[in-house]
């Protein structure tokens, strides 16, 4: 009976809780029409996750609306990993935020769908001109009606370096390299063979306890190995698309795109000098095995910077290293991204917020917390981003090379890399098919879901 | 005298029989208890841990230098204690409604035989066939319009409506295996089928009726992308929402601050199970209906 009053108890309690609890009160979570006089109020979908970066997140924001108080902005945290099936739904609803962090090739899709407002005419000038073009090219989209428009501010961006162990690196005595001097593929592949060898692993938290095994030079982390082939592919400007003279895009996999691939592929198999242990590991999963000494290099976005700063053991010294290059030393470039919504009711108010939140100075805070490169002049030039401690000089050095993705403006290119891409790159790494089926499959499979993108 | 055993000799030999055959028993039950645990335990060590200490080559259980400011961490940066609030008052909510709804219509899906029984029975097997994703908008267009958006009522019914066909099944299960008999007999003595319903079939579905709230309480605690699209504000985020802001792209994600959010995630769902898992025992009918 007991148990009975309880279920009663908790069923009533929890109906009430429920139905008083509604927050919102069936609002949407896009912002509505103001009365005159009443504060406008924006909200803000941010994808910051890192701890420094959520805190300068919301410390700009409260900035803003201390200074603001007829522009207040309501700072919602989201994830990257499921934001655009978040948008998708509240862009269908009508109830997406005003103002969207995002990445740059998510908002091709949106701004072909009418969902993202077209900044070109809102653009404050002094934003517009702190951001080079280049950056500004990666938010650059058809705007559906035959010409361009710009759908976002471009402000993180994140570039190709190599994180070594400095002790095994000078050991190898070979040449550091430079922003100024990076190595080529060819000097990357030498230092690599020269880091592979039998050495004393670390086989204690200590680093007392070591026993002999198999050292490698270098690790690629290959289980979404996408977009860091094509992006480094552009060292020897590999592009991977193709636009003809009809204007339909193909894929292409020539004597360019191989080269990296090729490289790579000879590090794992021809030269043994990568550990074949990483290959299936994410980004960061390696680590453990870095600060063993079981491979002295780790091809990585900048951000991982963060990681081996905080997990490296007592005593263990790293260095960032610029990454190779081939014929130039280019890298497609993707940015984050904040754009505003085409149901936004204070698009004016929402930009405004954007030219604050990116300025300079707040620009430095944000690429500081995320360990990425700003794509503000001013902020780059930020000594708290550019010193040599964690390897910022290197890292903001490297913002040079990138160049806008390729691949950025290809329609289908998501299916694309998921259904195509992916699995092949991934058997190929593996040693499973040759560079021949790669190029035969990435252009036939993937030809097949670009059609469908492009009736 | 052979084959006879004296008094007091028989038994102890056979509890030592006994004792012999439950060692390897008991030694398969800790170990499954062990494999059960392993998550738990590795994810309270994980959130001990610091971030060095979990890139380490010799990782271990204990960790070396215990450290709360995961938790600190995990607590100042989100507001976990009010996220969980309103997860539990969602998750309780749906598996009450839940069973509310599913036991009468469980009951009459298990005992009125009829076409139109079996076309339901159908209908609400294939209503489980369509993947979440490919009705996520048109749910959102209902739910916006009946201003539902962005409520926490508007995301019970969204899980009660996903829990419905299963807790139906679940449930008329349960009433399948009450025997008829038990409710003829109360109708001869004089009972209304009402009257049948509640005081003779109603107690002896207390097993699974807390099987059904365990499963509908649990699916609705857990459940992300339903309250990814209708949730929007952070002051009605339940504690999925929240748990995934400390995951970063490509599953790169804070391990230390996700593990003691996590830990902390699961402390209401143990208590909830540990509270009612005492009523979820078979049995209950056992020798109910003799000769």
């Amino acid at each position: 009976m007991r148990i009975k009053s309880a279920l009663a108890a908790a069923a009533v309690l929890a109906l009430a809780a429920a139905c008083g609890s509604g927050g919102g009160g069936g609002q949407s979570s896009s912002s509505s029409s103001s009365a005159p006089g009443e504060a406008v109020k924006l909200n803000f979908l941010s994808l910051a996750w890192q701890k420094e970066s959520v805190a300068a997140n919301k410390q700009i924001v409260d900035d803003w609306n201390k200074a603001n108080p007829g522009i207040q902005v309501t700072y919602v945290q989201g994830s990257w990993d499921n934001v655009n099936d978040q948008l998708v739904t509240q862009f269908a609803g009508g109830t997406a935020p005003d103002v969207i962090h995002n990445e740059s090739p998510a908002l091709s899709g949106f701004a072909a769908d009418g969902y993202l407002l077209d900044l070109t005419g809102k653009l404050p000038a002094e934003l517009k001109s702190d951001i080079p073009q280049p950056a500004w090219d990666t938010v650059t989209f058809d705007d559906g009606k035959g010409g361009n428009g710009v759908y976002g501010v471009p402000f993180l961006q994140e570039s190709q370096v190599i994180i070594a162990n400095k002790k095994l690196l000078d050991a190898s005595g070979v040449r550091v390299p430079t922003p100024d001097n990076p190595w080529t593929w060819d000097e990357f592949s030498e230092a690599a063979k020269k880091m592979t060898a039998k050495r004393p692993i670390v086989t204690s938290s200590s680093g007392s306890g070591t026993e002999t095994g198999q050292g490698y030079g270098v690790a690629w982390a290959m289980k979404s190995p996408v977009n860091k082939t094509l992006n480094l592919a552009l060292n020897f400007g590999g592009t991977f698309f193709q636009t003809g003279a009809d204007g339909k895009t193909t894929v292409k996999v020539g004597p360019e795109e191989r080269e990296v691939l090729q490289r790579i592929h000879d590090q794992l198999y021809k030269d043994k000098s990568a550990d074949p242990a990483a290959l299936g590991q994410g980004t960061a999963d390696p680590l453990p095995a870095f600060f063993q000494d079981k491979f002295a290099m780790l091809p990585a976005g900048v951000y991982l910077r963060q990681q081996v700063a905080e997990q490296a053991p007592k005593g263990f010294e790293w260095v960032t290293l610029p990454a190779p290059k081939g014929t130039t030393a280019e890298q497609g470039a993707v940015s984050q991204t904040l754009s505003i919504a085409q149901d936004s009711k204070h698009p004016d108010e929402a930009m405004k917020f954007i030219a604050y939140f990116l300025n300079g100075e707040n620009q430095a805070k944000l690429a500081k917390g995320d360990w990425l490169l700003p794509t503000s002049q001013k902020a780059a030039a930020d000594p708290s981003i550019t010193g040599k401690e964690n390897g910022w000089d290197v890292a903001t050095a490297s913002a040079k090379n990138l160049v806008v993705a390729p691949f950025l403006k290809v329609k289908g290119f998501d299916e694309w890399k998921s259904k195509v891409a992916t699995p092949v790159l991934q058997e190929y790494y593996a040693n499973k098919i040759s560079i021949d089926d790669v190029a035969k499959r990435l252009v036939e499979d993937g030809n097949k879901v670009l059609e469908r993108y492009q009736r | 005298m052979k084959g006879t055993a004296r008094p007091g000799e028989k038994e102890p030999r056979e509890k030592r029989q006994g004792v012999a055959r439950r060692v390897p028993q008991y030694l398969a039950l800790a170990a499954y208890i062990v494999f059960l645990a392993f998550p738990l335990v590795w994810l309270l060590s994980t959130a001990l841990k610091t971030p060095q200490e979990m890139a380490l080559a010799d990782p271990t259980w204990i960790p070396r230098d215990p450290t709360l400011s995961n938790f600190s961490d995990a607590f100042g940066e989100q507001d976990l204690v009010g996220a969980a609030g309103r997860s539990l008052v969602v998750a309780l909510a749906s598996a009450v409604i839940t069973v509310l709804v599913a036991l009468p219509a469980s009951y009459a899906m298990a005992r009125y035989r009829s076409l139109l029984n079996r076309i339901a029975l159908g209908w609400v097997l294939v209503s489980q066939v369509f993947p979440f994703i490919l009705i996520i908008i048109p749910l959102f267009m209902i739910l916006r319009d009946l201003e539902l958006v962005n409520t926490l009522p508007g995301l019970v019914a969204v899980h009660v409506t996903f829990t419905l066909p299963f807790a139906l099944w679940m449930l008329q299960g349960y009433v399948r295996a009450v025997p008829p008999e038990l409710e003829e007999a109360a109708s001869v003595d004089g009972a209304t089928r009402f009257r049948s319903i509640v005081s003779v079939v109603a107690p002896l579905l207390a097993p699974g009726v807390v099987a059904t709230l365990l499963f509908s309480f649990i699916s609705s605690w857990n459940e992300f992308l339903f309250a990814l699209v209708v949730l929007q504000d952070p002051d009605v985020m339940t504690l999925p929402l929240t748990l995934v802001r400390f995951t970063g792209p490509e599953g790169v994600a804070r391990l230390g601050p996700l593990a003691a959010a996590s830990l902390m995630a699961t402390i209401p769902s143990l208590i909830f199970f540990a509270i009612i898992q005492r009523r979820l025992k078979s049995g209950l009918m056992a020798g109910a209906v003799k000769g």
